[in-house]
């Protein structure tokens, strides 16, 4: 963040004024234009019927709550998303481990991921009930596909492009398999490991409709498309601005952890 | 040197590394003898590609001998070993660890104690004058500071034998003059045996008792050059009339070396 201001200072150091403007007030600005725009859709007529405005999106939150579903949904997809991402990353960082390690276990392995991955998840959902039924699992199975799929693959490339010097120093300072395994191999990953829990986060956000398309009793993805069949626009918008709030939030914790543990890498922010 | 007796510390016999290329065969190495002396100083030169790097690694046993053998204590060497400490151009510090705890890295797998392998750290660190940046991270400090806690760290664990692989290699001028003068100060202080990789024909002689020419296609020794000049050296050396002459002569030939790799 610093280094980013400093290069900017140093290429239009003539206006000093924009450098000045600290980053709740840019925060601040940002959010008052995207108000802005969303008002203007809400007037234009041919936007109108999508946009409703501010204040009607607003009271859709009593409307929501009246209707006593509003936290309910909230939680539910909460806990997809948790526990299908936790699943998801527990099965891919051993996966990405032997991957990188066991050539005949890439081989064979990486082809399959690559493949499932191009693949929408909403085209392999109805399989996934038919064998797993409706409810809670189905969607969380979905979820941990997606999420797994993507952040084996991120893992696995971090571990392979592991310095092999950093390796070689530890085996001359004595260090044994177990050693290298602990000491190197696994903080040395950390860094994609991170990338691959915000790519692996951000995957099981949307696939949210994808896996509540399952028969799902509640949630934010069931509901936007319960309330498509009804024309309700205002809590549709509602409900997306959320599940982009909750993209903002788990965002911002990653982001804090990440600086905690891999503060100590060469290059930072993106 | 003249006059004590003096073991071999590292024998290299008849060592051959050949590589499986997809243009089939390559002889890296073939064929290279060399007795290192125990406490002795060798530097090797040779022309990018010789097999400079591939003879260290073997020594080290990160890599193994095609054919031939290498004896480090009259013991044949078969594995890595704390006996052998490496310092690689790369520096090859842990990011994720403090200058302390990249120095303790060797001690704690040692299982030495904690008090014992944080004074043990420190000494080193002291030895390399970083005393002050002991807490900081590896990407806060210049590549000359990063290099020197390589070395603190290879020294802390006591080896006998050091090898080091073009250590200075990435360095500017004043730095590395620096940290030839305090590598030598080292190793008069704490002899330890230390065989050096360098493409700096200065750096090999003002080094070592030995400069070991190496030449290329395939890798083998093509001259061993005695540098009779006592210690303690420094820059007012370079200027004695033997270190000229020696200098002239390996220069020579590491050019013509260097003109039939062109080739
Ligand atoms: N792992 C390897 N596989 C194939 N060829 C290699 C390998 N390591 C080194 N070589 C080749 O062996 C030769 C000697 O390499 P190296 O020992 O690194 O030379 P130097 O350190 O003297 O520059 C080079 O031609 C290099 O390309
Ligand atoms: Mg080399």
């Amino acid at each position: 963040m610093k280094t980013n201001n400093d290069s900017k200072a140093i290429k239009d150091n003539g206006v000093s004024l924009i450098n000045r403007i600290p980053r709740w007030l840019w925060l601040l600005f940002s959010l008052g234009t995207a108000v802005l725009l969303w008002t203007l859709l809400s007037i234009n007529p041919n936007t109108a019927r999508s946009f409703p405005n501010i204040i009607v999106v607003g009271d859709a939150i009593i409307t929501m709550i009246s209707r006593g579903v509003f936290f309910k949904d909230i939680i539910s997809s909460l806990i997809s998303v948790g526990a299908g991402f936790a699943l998801g990353f527990i099965i891919a960082l051993p996966v990405a481990v032997l991957m990188a390690w066991y050539k005949p276990v890439r081989n064979i392995i990486e082809p399959w991921i690559q493949f499932i991955r191009n693949i929408p998840p909403l085209a392999y959902v109805p399989l996934v009930v038919i064998s797993a039924g409706v409810g809670r699992k189905p969607q969380i199975i979905v979820i941990t596909i997606a999420t797994f799929l993507t952040m084996a693959i991120t893992i696995y490339q971090g571990v392979v492009n592991i310095d092999t010097t950093l390796i070689k120093a530890a085996r001359v300072l004595g260090a044994k398999d177990r050693d290298i395994f602990l000491k190197v191999i696994v903080p040395a990953s950390l860094p994609f490991i991170m990338t691959a829990v915000r790519l692996g986060s951000s995957v099981a956000l949307t696939t949210l409709i994808a896996a509540e398309s399952t028969g799902a009793s509640a949630g934010l993805g069931m509901r936007i498309r319960a309330l498509n069949n009804s024309f309700e626009s205002a809590p549709m918008l509602l409900y997306i601005i959320i599940i982009g709030m909750i993209g903002m939030i788990i965002e911002k914790i990653i982001k804090v952890l990440e600086r905690r543990l891999t503060g100590w890498q060469e290059k930072r922010e993106m | 040197m003249a006059g004590k007796e003096r073991n071999v510390k590292v024998r290299i016999d008849n060592v051959v590394k050949k590589f499986n290329t997809r243009k089939g065969e390559m002889i890296a190495l073939n064929g290279v003898n060399l007795d290192i002396m125990e406490n002795e100083f060798v530097s090797v030169v040779g022309p990018s590609g010789c097999g400079k790097s591939t003879l260290l690694n073997i020594i080290a046993g990160l890599s193994e001998a095609t054919s031939g053998k290498v004896y480090c204590d009259g013991r044949e060497v078969k594995g890595t070993g704390i006996d052998r400490g490496v310092v690689f151009q790369q520096y090859a510090l842990f990011p994720w660890l403090t200058v302390k705890k990249n120095v303790e890295f060797g001690l704690e797998i040692k299982g030495m104690g904690k008090e014992e392998a944080s004074e043990t750290a420190m000494k080193y660190i002291k030895m390399v004058d970083l005393e002050d940046f002991a807490n900081h991270y590896p990407k806060e400090l210049s590549g000359g500071m990063k290099q020197r806690v390589a070395i603190a760290r290879a020294y802390a664990v006591n080896p006998s034998v050091l090898l080091m692989d073009e250590p200075f290699g990435a360095l500017d001028a004043q730095t590395r003059t620096q940290l030839q003068v305090e590598l030598l100060h080292t190793w008069e202080k704490e002899k330890k045996t230390c065989f050096f990789i360098t493409h700096d024909v200065d750096e090999a002689i003002i080094l070592a008792q030995r400069v070991v020419i190496m030449s290329a296609r395939p890798g083998r020794i093509k001259e061993i050059i005695d540098v009779n000049i006592p210690y303690p050296r420094n820059q007012e050396t370079k200027l004695l009339q033997d270190y000229i002459e020696i200098k002239n002569y390996i220069w020579k030939q590491v050019y013509q070396e260097y003109l039939e790799v062109r080739k």
